[in-house]
């Protein structure tokens, strides 16, 4: 039914559309200048037919439900239900009315079920009754309005600012809600773990933390030395940083053969080629490492000598740097390329090489773009979950040696949130917590970025 | 500069061609510069004059598709030869653009580049020096003395074409090349290099593209005519532009075409 209401108001749109456009050209052919190309009558009028029907949706939206569920329980009223049992009611008669009630129909649930039935059609059919009349109204007084002289063209302009101006807000509303949805559950959290436990603590065994009723959950002394996040902070970092220590120097050397030496034939393969790697799936990834990286490690640690768990830190970071060198590779060839040819003439102008104009004048100038897309890499490394769940070990230990098994923030909160868990228990909002904390991390990371690029920037412009 | 009555020839240009790739720009262009003089090269746009002086530090290098052919003696020695070593080559001939580009450093930096990359200079004191020397040679001294260590891209167009001028004689070329060096700019900034040219030709010699004559009349001793890829004429700037033998550089030169 609100699928042909919505068809019909869309009709309805464009019609007035043509017609306001058609009013225009009647106007024009009077020989009368307009103050705006026709097509801004049309969807001046268009506008005008788009507001009441979207007024009217969202009331009826917001409304609605609360005023059918106050008609149906004013009939039961009176007879001393509790707040609770009265929404027992309403949802058994929601049910009913839908035909999915199983349990024992009472004749007071049926005559409720009909009502809210009844209810429904009149409101549905009010709905469409109001929201058409509103549109023909609207457009109608519209459409008489406009004239030879009649401002049309900043109207329009005006509302679509304003559907720009709703799609950022949207953006930004969106991210507010994660993050203070985040906030509530961390505060929650540290309610029962102490913030120092958290943050100095060096074990991390949240599967200690199994609840068996609500009455434990809030026993804080059953806690002691279950979620301290010292060690899975330090994987984060580590793993992070041996991932850096694959992507840097690869990415930023293939990113400067692309830009300076390769010929122009090499760089049209290559550069696409690059840019598949950035397109494979971090699950591929994280099974390469898992699979064929991590087994190969212990064995040629084996070999050697060393010891070398299955699932060590090299093989998570190793991998997941082949994962970011497409990214630093080919922003760096994106600034590098776009520093001005006439400083390379100058440079080569003075007898400089190719290695010394690079070294000396084109990365100096590229820098800020380099740091940029360097710090890029870094939060991916920090933020990236598949690989290290399946190739990094999810046991938190605190360790410097890449040939063990350490885990990361991203792995422990699939960890803790994998499986039956319940709402309001330390363990899920330990998850919460975590993602606070790395929410943290990269919104520091991205100041501190922003702050670099923009110094740099100052110097070098 | 005559020595002993005779005409000191710096480059010596014979039967250069250029292509960029199948398209044929400079045909078969002889031209000799003299020594510690300033040679014009005029001409309308495209017509080539550019090409000719990038040929004559192979900055056409730079470009994969352009080919040169010919020679070009410099100093006897032809600088199209494969054992010539476009390193020493440029730090002889030195250049500037139409465009001021100071690299994105410090004034200091700037200036010290060529310097550092040849190793020229033994000490930091050998260097201050250098830059110093550079600096005012280029009439930038007195305005940047104090703030040398800031960046050379804060400085005003002609100042940073003065900059440029610093950088590119800070290695005592032998040859620099001007390449339009004040299109870009004001007629003050323009008036003060064109006054940085006459007294940069004592010590070096100066090659120098212009679109305005009363430039190439004012700075040039010597002045050779461009069209359409071809060398149409040239000789002193004064008979070019008092009697020029050619139709076609008396017209361009009273401005009926180009």
């Amino acid at each position: 039914m609100n699928l042909i209401l919505f068809t019909f108001i869309v009709l309805l749109g464009f019609t007035s559309y043509y017609f306001g456009r058609k009013k225009a050209y009647t106007i024009q052919s009077t020989k009368k200048r307009l103050t705006a190309l026709p097509q801004f009558y049309g969807y001046y009028l268009a506008i005008w037919c788009a507001i009441p029907a979207f007024i009217i949706f969202s009331l009826w939206a917001i409304f609605e439900p609360t005023i059918v569920k106050l008609l149906i329980l004013s009939d039961y009223s009176n007879q001393g239900y509790l707040d609770d049992e009265l929404n027992l009611i309403y949802e058994k008669t929601k049910a009913l009315s839908r035909g999915q009630f199983t349990g024992e129909i009472t004749p007071f649930i049926e005559a409720s079920a009909e009502k809210y039935l009844s209810l429904r059609s009149i409101a549905q059919s009010s709905k469409v009754v109001i929201v058409l009349s509103a549109i023909i109204a609207s457009v109608a007084y519209a459409y008489k309005r406009i004239s030879s002289n009649s401002r049309t063209r900043e109207p329009v302009e005006k509302f679509l600012n304003a559907v720009l101006f709703t799609a950022s807000l949207a953006a930004i509303l969106t991210t507010v809600g994660i993050v203070f949805s985040l906030i509530f559950q961390t505060i929650d959290f540290f309610k029962v773990i102490p913030l120092f436990d958290f943050v100095f603590g060096t074990h991390w065994y949240p599967a200690k933390a199994f609840v068996r009723d609500s009455s434990e959950a809030l026993d804080p002394t059953m806690y002691s030395d279950t979620f301290g996040a010292v060690p899975i902070f330090a994987g984060t970092f580590f793993i992070a940083f041996i991932a850096m220590c694959v992507a840097i120097p690869i990415g930023l050397m293939s990113g400067i053969y692309l830009a300076e030496y390769a010929s122009y034939k090499v760089r049209q393969y290559a550069k696409p080629l690059i840019e598949i790697l950035a397109g494979i799936p971090t699950v591929v990834y994280g099974f390469f490492a898992a699979l064929t990286v991590g087994p190969f490690l212990k064995e040629l640690g084996t070999s050697m000598g060393l010891e070398v768990s299955a699932e060590s830190a090299l093989a998570a970071g190793g991998v997941m740097g082949i994962m970011i060198i497409p990214f630093i590779s080919s922003l760096s060839d994106d600034v590098i390329t776009s520093v001005p040819q006439s400083l390379r003439d100058g440079s080569y102008a003075m007898g400089a090489t190719k290695s010394e104009t690079i070294k000396r004048v084109i990365f100096p100038a590229a820098l800020p773009g380099i740091v940029g897309s360097i710090l890029l890499g870094v939060s991916r490394a920090i933020g990236e979950t598949m690989i290290v769940v399946m190739a990094s070990g999810l046991a938190a230990n605190l360790t410097l040696n890449p040939l063990e098994s350490t885990s990361t923030i991203t792995a422990q909160i699939v960890v803790i949130l994998i499986g039956d868990q319940a709402f309001g228990d330390p363990k899920t909002q330990a998850a919460f917590a975590l993602g606070m904390s790395l929410f943290l991390v990269t919104l520091c990371l991205n100041i501190v970025a922003l702050r670099v690029v923009k110094k740099y920037r100052e110097k070098y412009e | 500069m005559k020595k002993n009555g005779v005409k000191m020839i710096k480059i010596k240009a014979k039967d250069v061609d250029v292509f960029y790739g199948k398209k044929q720009a400079l045909f078969n262009i002889s031209l000799d510069i003299e020594e510690n003089q300033v040679t014009a090269l005029i001409g309308p746009s495209g017509c080539g004059k550019s090409t000719f002086l990038r040929c004559l530090n192979r900055m056409n290098d730079v470009i994969d598709i352009c080919s040169v052919k010919g020679e070009i003696l410099i100093n006897d020695f032809n600088i199209n030869d494969k054992g010539c070593d476009v390193v020493r080559l440029r730090e002889k001939i030195g250049m500037v653009f139409q465009k001021p580009n100071p690299f994105p450093k410090t004034l200091y930096e700037n200036v010290s580049y060529g310097p550092t990359i040849h190793g020229i200079a033994q000490s930091k004191q050998e260097m201050d020096e250098i830059v110093e020397t550079s600096l005012k040679k280029a009439a930038l001294w007195e305005e940047v003395k104090d703030r040398l260590h800031e960046p050379g891209t804060g400085l005003s167009g002609g100042q940073q074409q003065r900059l440029c001028i610093a950088r590119a004689i800070s290695v005592r070329p032998e040859v620099i090349l001007m390449d339009e060096p004040c299109s870009a700019l004001d007629p003050i900034a323009t008036a003060q290099i064109e006054e940085l040219i006459d007294e940069l030709k004592k010590e070096h010699t100066i090659i120098i593209v212009t679109h305005s004559m009363a430039q190439a009349a004012r700075v040039s001793q010597n002045t050779g005519f461009f069209h359409l890829g071809q060398l149409i004429e040239h000789g002193s700037t004064d008979k070019i532009f008092k009697n020029p033998d050619n139709k076609k550089t008396q017209d361009y030169i009273t401005g009926r075409f180009g």
